[in-house]
């Protein structure tokens, strides 16, 4: 029987704003419990929400990046249920009318490209978080986190693997983090996905009934939870028995998803405008303003490469591919670096460093400048680009200049146009047998000599410049 | 429109107030008889007009997003029923 | 000192005549002989009053005193006072200390006034009568069998029974004007945003409004001098150039155009008190006011729309009171479902309880279109009467409320009654406008109240409207025999 995967994700980000989305609270994450807990976190009689400005920023740049109609007039909705990480009994949240419309992302999965639709976005607060183990049969109740910005992201079903649906939440990831508006601190709960999963029989017009795994806060458990839900929905289906909708959650240490435990029913929510906040009017001018302060996006910064530096699409990808490569990649370029050797040097070498060590680029000991420097030793023509390879091993987590490890290891080409074309002589005089060769076709000669004069030099001659000569001299 | 006691029990849950079955059959009188009145709606056709929300035809306004307030736990904890390590608390949360 | 005016005790302060500290113990002592007889004060703290009349004296001496300074005002329940129990008239609050100011609050502490003390109420704002506190009925000081109306019921006895020179009272459905009309005062309800909602504990957030409970239409003035104002941590607060609601308060209201709508004098409007309106109407005739016949077609729905949107807000802006993090706890529970269910059947009363059923229900799945919206659509039309009215006049006048006080009791076992006190007031709240009720008369040596509805932003004509009538009439200086 042959099965289709349908899913879809609704993310959960944290807006990285220094205040709550309804109060002036801070939003400063290990703090001590309730430390951050203001009048209106606690929702004391009487207290009133007023909306963070750069929240809305948040969305609206949100929105831009997915190619997304950002709504003139929002409105934000009560969802009302009782829970004691919820203290005013709502949730402020947004129902009809978000503040992000329909957009979409792009991922690339075994090199196609799938667009995934996303449906909306909306603002809403945070809930606060329960301890247990604090005391017998009781939970303690910190409400620091309760009213930290979310912008909720929902796609459309459109992802059809467990692959593609890490593929697109890692995506995501690092979108809003490239646009600056979350800091993708997973551990933190900065970004939560939960999945909705669903089986079809293949050419089934109608989707199956889907269940939620709520609360995936890494990519492993995205792909363990997906591949074990899937394998459960497929067993049961096979079995006769039928899907019901429920809410469930992935247990890391057993790789299983289990039924959540509650007493009650599907929640009523009942939901209605807030009246306490008024519509939210966002004009294009604002949108515009926001649009002129953004970076580009990736990929707009992609076509870029490609289109003034020429750089392939690949090579673009891997630039482009989250921020901190991104912006390595621009301080090398600040320093006058040629575009295609930046690019070259962080897709191989330094990537290939970075991995060995498993940390990423913020990490790296070789900073951009120092990097920028023996690269642009290349470029004027003090070492060949063999003779960098050596001078990166040596710099790459030492405290050394890039001149000193030149020096050092004596890897200063001869680019001297005299001393070239001496010791090109010298080395046409010793190989008339192959100089003959050359001159009687055999283009293979060439090469022959140059690494004559390569061996000569002890490696140090330009091999660009010695070609050129060559080239020029033979030609008599 | 009858209230059921089904459908008493169902709202008070809703609303996490108990009703024990005297209560309810008061209740659900009171909320008929009130329900009646709210009937009186229906006597009116609004397919065509804008529901209102608010009284004035005014737009949310954003505040600057600095932090103005501080911790106030000598103030916020005292007034808790039941608190330990600075935790609000109450009988266990089952998720 | 009990039958001095705000205005008259803001010159006799001033003028030396008495201290801020003589003044407040005197009313403080007023409440000593009286509050017991008409319960009309929940929270009375002698040593806070004091000192606040203390701090005032040294701001007068120093000569900068503002009007209200060293006024000792009363202060209904329903606004966060910090350190002050603030109860909102229930038992769910009753152990509630408030941790911050209203700005409400803050507005008169910065004015330099004294509180006097938090008055009674019905309990979160939902009555007319002020019979469901959690502190016991308020009564009428006119006649003390009978209710001084509500939900501002201790504001409006404590004003009336000269307890205290004004009081802060708040109006979600007539909660202002109707205990204002039973008890003689003259009491306002400000345009929806004027007053800032912050800190003043929520019933109905799009329909609730903070105003005055005095004597005159002069202190009133006075009062929303002080109240009125834009308030950033208030997002329904109304951003617009501060005015000054005395400086016009006496201008001629020659050719004034009053509207008098032809819904308001159908059935159920006691015959007596229909009389004292029209003797208000001969009244403003002679004044010079000419009076229009407008129609309000859509406000024998203003209760059952009322009756839709505001339980239905009140059912969500009460589900904080859980005791989790403050308020009342039950004692005794098994698990946390069980808490929430005991502390909320224990710690509200029946009419809020009732509210809150009423309120789920209208906003549960299948019945937000039917109800809710439906209601909000309606709340429309309402507004669009008014709309088409103020074309034809400049102020609407009218009862502000069908009868005069009734025997304590008398209506409180029949919900649907009780709702009629609020028919010339609710679509008031509905439309977000300004509504002021006035002494107009005595029937059976009860009040009779006369209702202005203006425009939105017209409170100060509002004021000096009423204030004109004021000055030609002695109504409003009238007191009860036991409280001279």
């Amino acid at each position: 029987m042959d099965w289709e995967i349908v899913i879809g994700i609704e993310t959960h980000v944290q807006l990285k704003t220094n205040s709550k989305i309804f109060s002036g609270a801070s939003t400063r994450f290990g703090e001590e419990p309730n430390a951050n807990a203001c009048l209106v976190s606690l929702a004391y009689p009487g207290v009133l929400p007023v909306l963070n400005e750069e929240a809305v920023n948040c969305a609206i740049k949100f929105g831009l990046a997915v190619d997304a109609k950002i709504t003139e007039h929002s409105i934000f909705a009560r969802k009302n249920y009782f829970y004691p990480d919820l203290p005013k009994g709502y949730q402020i949240s947004q129902l009809d009318l978000p503040v992000v419309g329909e957009g979409s992302l792009v991922i690339t999965v075994s090199d196609e490209s799938k667009s995934i639709r996303i449906l909306r976005a909306h603002l809403e607060e945070d809930a606060g978080k329960s301890v247990h183990g604090i005391e017998e049969g009781k939970s303690g109740i910190d409400l620091n986190r309760a009213g930290t910005p979310l912008l909720e992201i929902v796609t459309e079903p459109d992802m059809s693997s467990a692959e593609e649906a890490v593929t697109y939440a890692k995506k995501l990831h690092e979108l809003v983090q490239w646009i600056g508006i979350c800091d993708g601190n997973m551990q933190e709960g900065n970004f939560r996905c939960d999945v909705n999963v669903s089986v079809k029989k293949k050419g089934d017009k109608e989707l199956g009934t889907r269940r939620e795994i709520k609360n995936l806060n890494s990519f492993k458990f995205i792909k363990q939870a997906v591949d074990y839900e899937v394998n459960w929905q497929i067993e049961k289906l096979e079995d006769g028995g039928k899907i019901k909708q429920a809410t469930i959650l992935f247990d890391p240490d057993s790789g299983e998803t289990r039924e959540m435990r509650s007493k009650e029913e599907a929640n009523d929510y009942r939901y209605f405008p807030d009246p306490d906040l008024l519509p939210l009017v966002i004009s294009q001018e604002k949108i515009n303003n926001i649009k002129s302060k953004m970076y580009e996006l990736p990929s707009e910064m992609k076509s870029r490469l490609v289109k003034e530096f020429d750089l392939t699409n690949y090579d673009a990808d891997g630039i482009t591919s989250n921020i901190d490569v991104a912006n390595y990649f621009k301080e090398l370029l600040s320093f006058k670096v040629n575009a295609k050797l930046a690019s070259n040097w962080i897709l191989t070498n330094l990537f290939s460093r970075l991995n060995e060590s498993d940390i990423d680029i913020k990490s790296s000991p070789l900073k951009a400048n120092k990097l920028a420097e023996l690269i642009l030793r290349i470029e004027d023509k003090t070492i060949s680009n063999n003779a960098a390879k050596k001078v990166f091993d040596e710099i790459w987590d030492q405290d050394k200049s890039v001149d000193d490890v030149i020096e050092q290891l004596g890897l200063k080409q001869i680019s001297n146009e005299n001393e070239i074309v001496d010791i090109l002589n010298q080395v046409l005089q010793d190989n008339e047998a192959m100089v003959e060769e050359y001159k009687s076709g055999k283009d293979k000669a060439f090469n022959a000599l140059i690494g004559q004069v390569m061996k000569a030099s002890k490696g140090k001659a330009n091999p660009g410049q010695v070609s050129q000569l060559l080239k020029e001299k033979l030609k008599n | 429109m009858k209230f059921d006691n089904d459908e008493i029990k169902k709202i008070a849950h809703l609303a996490r107030i108990n009703i024990n079955e005297n209560e309810a059959k008061k209740v659900s009188e009171k909320l008929e008889g009130i329900l009646g009145l709210i009937d009186q709606m229906t006597e009116v056709n609004t397919d065509s007009i804008e529901p209102m929300a608010h009284a004035l035809d005014i737009t949310q306004p954003l505040r600057e997003d600095k932090v103005t307030e501080v911790d106030m736990r000598e103030k916020s904890l005292k007034l808790s029923n039941e608190t330990d390590q600075s935790l609000f608390i109450v009988p266990r949360v089952i998720e | 000192m009990q039958n001095l005016t705000l205005k008259e005790l803001s010159e006799g302060l001033k003028q030396k005549k008495f201290s801020s500290l003589e003044l407040t113990k005197f009313f403080l002592n007023r409440l000593d002989l009286h509050n017991s007889s008409i319960n009309a004060f929940i929270t009375i703290d002698k040593d806070k009053s004091l000192a606040m009349a203390k701090r005032a004296d040294e701001i007068i001496k120093e000569g900068n005193q503002d009007y209200l300074t060293g006024i000792p005002i009363a202060q209904k329940d329903i606004f966060c006072a910090e350190g002050w129990k603030t109860t909102c008239g229930s038992k769910m609050l009753d152990n509630f200390i408030a941790p911050y100011d209203s700005t409400v609050i803050s507005k008169f502490n910065a004015a330099g006034a004294v509180n006097l003390g938090k008055t009674n109420m019905d309990e979160f704002a939902m009555g007319s009568s002020n019979e469901t506190s959690y502190y016991g009925n308020v009564k009428n000081p006119w006649d003390i069998k009978t209710v001084p109306g509500g939900s501002s019921g201790g504001s409006a006895a404590a004003v009336a029974g000269m307890l205290a020179p004004a009081a802060t009272a708040t109006d979600t459905g007539g909660s202002i004007r109707q205990p204002a009309s039973l008890c003689g005062l003259t009491g306002l309800k400000p345009t929806y945003g004027l007053v800032s909602r912050y800190g003043m504990i929520a019933f109905a957030s799009s329909l609730d409004q903070a105003g005055p409970m005095c004597h005159t239409a002069e202190d009133c003035a006075a009062m929303m001098n002080v109240m009125s104002g834009h308030d950033p941590k208030d997002s329904t607060s109304i951003e617009r150039e501060k005015e000054n609601y005395l400086t016009g308060i006496n201008n001629s209201i020659k050719g004034l155009k009053i509207g008098v709508p032809k819904e308001f004098f159908s059935e159920g409007l006691d015959s007596e008190v229909e009389k004292i309106i029209e003797q208000g109407i001969s009244e403003y005739k002679k004044l010079g006011a000419e009076i229009v016949e407008i129609s309000l077609p859509n406000n024998h729905l203003s209760i059952p729309v009322y009756y839709v949107i505001a339980p239905a807000e009140a059912s969500s802006n009460l589900s904080r009171y859980d005791g989790v993090r403050y308020g009342y706890r039950t004692k005794e529970y098994d698990d946390l479902m069980d808490m929430y269910c005991k502390t909320r059947e224990e710690g509200f009363g029946d009419e809020v309880k009732r509210r809150i059923m009423i309120g789920t229900y209208v906003l549960s799945a299948g019945y937000y279109d039917a109800y809710y919206l439906k209601a909000q659509k309606i709340r429309r039309l309402i507004s669009e009467d008014f709309k088409k009215a103020f074309e034809k006049c400049d102020v609407i006048l009218g009862p502000s409320a069908p009868s005069v006080a009734f025997p304590i009791g008398d209506k409180k076992e029949d919900p649907l009654k009780m709702y009629m006190q609020d028919v010339y007031t609710i679509s008031t709240n509905l439309a977000g406008l300004p509504g002021l009720s006035m002494p107009g008369g005595l029937m059976n040596n009860l009040p009779v109240g006369i209702q202005l509805i203006g425009n939105y932003f017209s409170e100060a004509k509002l004021l000096n409207i009423a204030h004109i009538f004021q000055t030609n009439t002695n109504w409003h200086n009238l007191t009860p025999e036991e409280f001279k």
